[in-house]
């Protein structure tokens, strides 16, 4: 098996499925010359040419619209963004566009787009370069939304995202780039709306996806010491959303915390606790607890960075609290 | 002025484009009465009074090329061919409606004639209509995009970022905007900073043309010109087309931000009413333009018929298509 960084494995997965399909090209600021802001195409515009790996200028809302009108006509399109903050002033085009199309042309207009990059909170970028849009892409019906965490989800994670007729916001983490991760050799993919059983536990389960994860898999190790077993799910796709997994694993341990770097108000882990007091009340024997990025902008001090986002001392707490 | 037609080739054709003409203005008087009794619901833009844009411009166009349109989009359906039944029926919000009920008056789609869409977020189609025109780039099938916006999308960013790909992309791209004068009730001059839109293609150093929109033959042949340059690779044109809405925005607008005598003034100028002195003096009959009338009168009623007979769509339908299948 071999060892990859995430980026890696995104271009990878790309790469491969642009050698198939002539239709498929991918766009953005700086994907070409300068091969990916993040380098997630680096050798890409040597291996396919300016006619399949395209510069942008500086426009969301532009090049967002390009691709949504080229998918109409039967390409397949993979628009980067540079960061998922920049997506907001394309914003009218992902929802109002490539959203509805499809409905709104009774089928006759599927749009087979990937819109992918980075996301998340990052190093001290501060408010307007370092947020979570996760919930604000999965109120919308029309799109998937996925976000992995391990170099091997992000590789068979966007080959099904690029090979899938609907528009898909494949969201990265900016952070975990250049993590590695073993990464089967050979094609794989891997389905959309499967969750993934990270750590196997009995107490009390943690649901979270992507760089979240950093901070959980650490803190159920630290809690299994502590005599506290904790089972870790990865949803990887947050729409569709695997609610079997999470029913199951909280029937299991019958007690539930979600843990996501997005902020609390209107949190897609709202969306996850009501699913879990719904369908699997009758089996929680504490209410189900969330924790989030503090409520408000990102600070820039380390301290107060560090201090808004989830942590590991903050589950542990958390969770001691909940088994209690 | 145009002079008159000439050849009988020219009188027919004229006659052709009259008749897609008269076809938009009674369908579009027929949806004016449907919505007054409630039987269509929602917005209800209608095209009276700029027939003669979409008619000659859509004539200049072949069968593989694309349409864009707006929020005002039955006049284009129309005259790209789309079948009046279906689009009565999409009004009345009914199964046999040409997306089913579920687009209504602003999303008419039709895949098999190229017609991409009515759009509801002013100017948001415009980088869209660039993104199709920039498929055709990428496959080389020569075919050319064309694009109605009114002057209120030339404010807005999609507007300004889809000229620019297009420009620096040299994309088969024709851009139209059909000036009528008011965004809904703001009138041109206290929302351009140009009075002619059509000047802003200095800004992407690509071709303009300007011209008034009340002859349909003239359109026809400007849009021509901007249509080949186009498919010869040479790039975008921006044209302005200068036209009046004889209504308001929508059928909600009772459009008192006017006078009377302004619309007196652009009445004189009714594109149908030119098109007809045009073909009486190119030697047709009065008695053939009023049997054509009968004909399009029975077209419409049959329409409006279909479409109140058809059927609502199946509840089962609400979640049909929200997500296309994967093959």
């Amino acid at each position: 098996m071999a060892v990859l960084t995430y980026r890696e494995a995104l271009n990878r997965a790309m790469t491969e499925e642009m050698e198939k399909d002539p239709n498929i090209f991918l766009m953005g600021e700086e994907v070409g010359h300068y091969e990916g802001a993040y380098k997630v195409s680096q050798g890409m515009l040597a291996k396919f040419g300016e006619k399949r790996v395209i510069d942008t200028p500086i426009s969301e809302n532009g090049f967002a619209g390009v691709g949504i009108g080229a998918a109409m006509v039967g390409l397949r399109p993979i628009i980067e963004f540079m960061t998922w903050n920049f997506s907001l002033v394309a914003i009218d085009q992902i929802i109002n566009s490539a959203a509805k199309m499809n409905y709104m042309s009774a089928g006759q207009f599927p749009i087979p787009i990937v819109f992918r990059g980075a996301g998340g909170a990052g190093g001290r970028l501060a408010a307007q370069h370092s947020q979570s849009f996760e919930s604000w892409y999965a109120h919308i019906p029309g799109l998937k939304v996925l976000a992995p965490y391990t170099p091997a989800d992000a590789y068979g994670l966007l080959k099904t995202s690029i090979r899938d007729n609907n528009p898909t916001i494949f969201i990265e983490s900016e952070v975990l780039y250049g993590s590695k991760g073993e990464v089967p050799e050979g094609e794989f993919s891997i389905p959309m709306g499967k969750a993934d059983i990270k750590r196997e536990g009995t107490q009390l389960t943690i649901v979270s996806w992507s760089r979240a994860l950093m901070y959980v898999l650490p803190a159920a190790e630290k809690l299994a010491k502590e005599g506290i077993s904790v089972e870790v799910l990865d949803l990887r796709s947050i729409r569709p959303l695997d609610e079997e997994a999470i029913l199951t694993s909280v029937r299991k341990t019958n007690r539930a915390l979600i843990v996501e770097e997005g902020w609390n108000v209107a949190g897609f882990g709202a969306q996850v606790a009501y699913l879990i007091q719904k369908d699997a009340f009758d089996y929680l024997d504490s209410p189900v607890e969330r924790i989030t990025q503090e409520d408000v902008p990102m600070p820039y001090a380390a301290n107060l960075e560090r201090s808004s986002l989830p942590s590991e001392e903050k589950i542990i707490q958390k969770v001691r609290s909940m088994i209690k | 002025m145009m002079s008159q037609p000439k050849t009988k080739k020219e009188t027919q054709d004229l006659f052709e484009l009259y008749r897609q003409m008269l076809l938009i203005r009674r369908f579009e008087e027929a949806s004016a009465k449907a919505y007054s009794m409630g039987k269509i619901g929602g917005f209800c833009h209608l095209y009276i009074g700029q027939e003669a844009v979409g008619v000659g411009a859509i004539s200049a166009l072949e069968e593989k090329d694309y349409i864009v349109s707006t929020y005002r989009d039955h006049g284009h359906a129309l005259a790209r061919g789309l079948e009046p039944k279906s689009l009565m029926a999409e009004l009345f919000g009914k199964r046999t409606g040409i997306v089913a009920g579920n687009g209504g008056s602003m999303h008419f789609f039709d895949k098999k004639k190229n017609f991409m869409g009515g759009h509801g977020i002013v100017g948001g189609h415009i980088s869209l209509a660039a993104g199709i025109a920039y498929a055709s780039k990428y496959r080389e099938d020569q075919a050319v995009t064309l694009c109605f916006f009114g002057e209120g999308a030339a404010n807005i960013g999609s507007f300004h970022e889809g000229m620019n790909l297009a420009a620096i992309w040299k994309l088969p791209l024709v851009m139209i905007c059909e000036n009528n004068h008011y965004a809904m009730g703001t009138p041109e001059y206290r929302a351009l900073s140009v009075k002619d839109v059509s000047v802003r293609a200095a800004a992407y150093d690509i071709a303009r043309d300007h011209i008034e929109g009340d002859e349909v033959r003239k359109v026809r042949d400007h849009v021509k010109v901007a249509v080949e340059r186009a498919r010869r690779g040479e790039g975008p044109t921006l044209m302005e087309i200068s036209t009046y809405r004889f209504r308001g925005h929508s059928m909600s607008d009772p459009a008192k931000y006017r006078t009377k005598e302004e619309l007196d003034k652009y009445k004189q100028g009714d594109p149908l009413i030119k098109a007809e002195k045009d073909l009486i003096g190119s030697g047709w009959a009065q008695e053939e333009i009023s049997k054509l009338d009968e004909t399009i009168a029975k077209q419409i009623e049959e329409a409006v018929d279909f479409a109140e007979k058809s059927e609502e769509p199946p509840l089962g339908w609400l979640y049909k298509h929200v997500y296309a299948e994967n093959m």
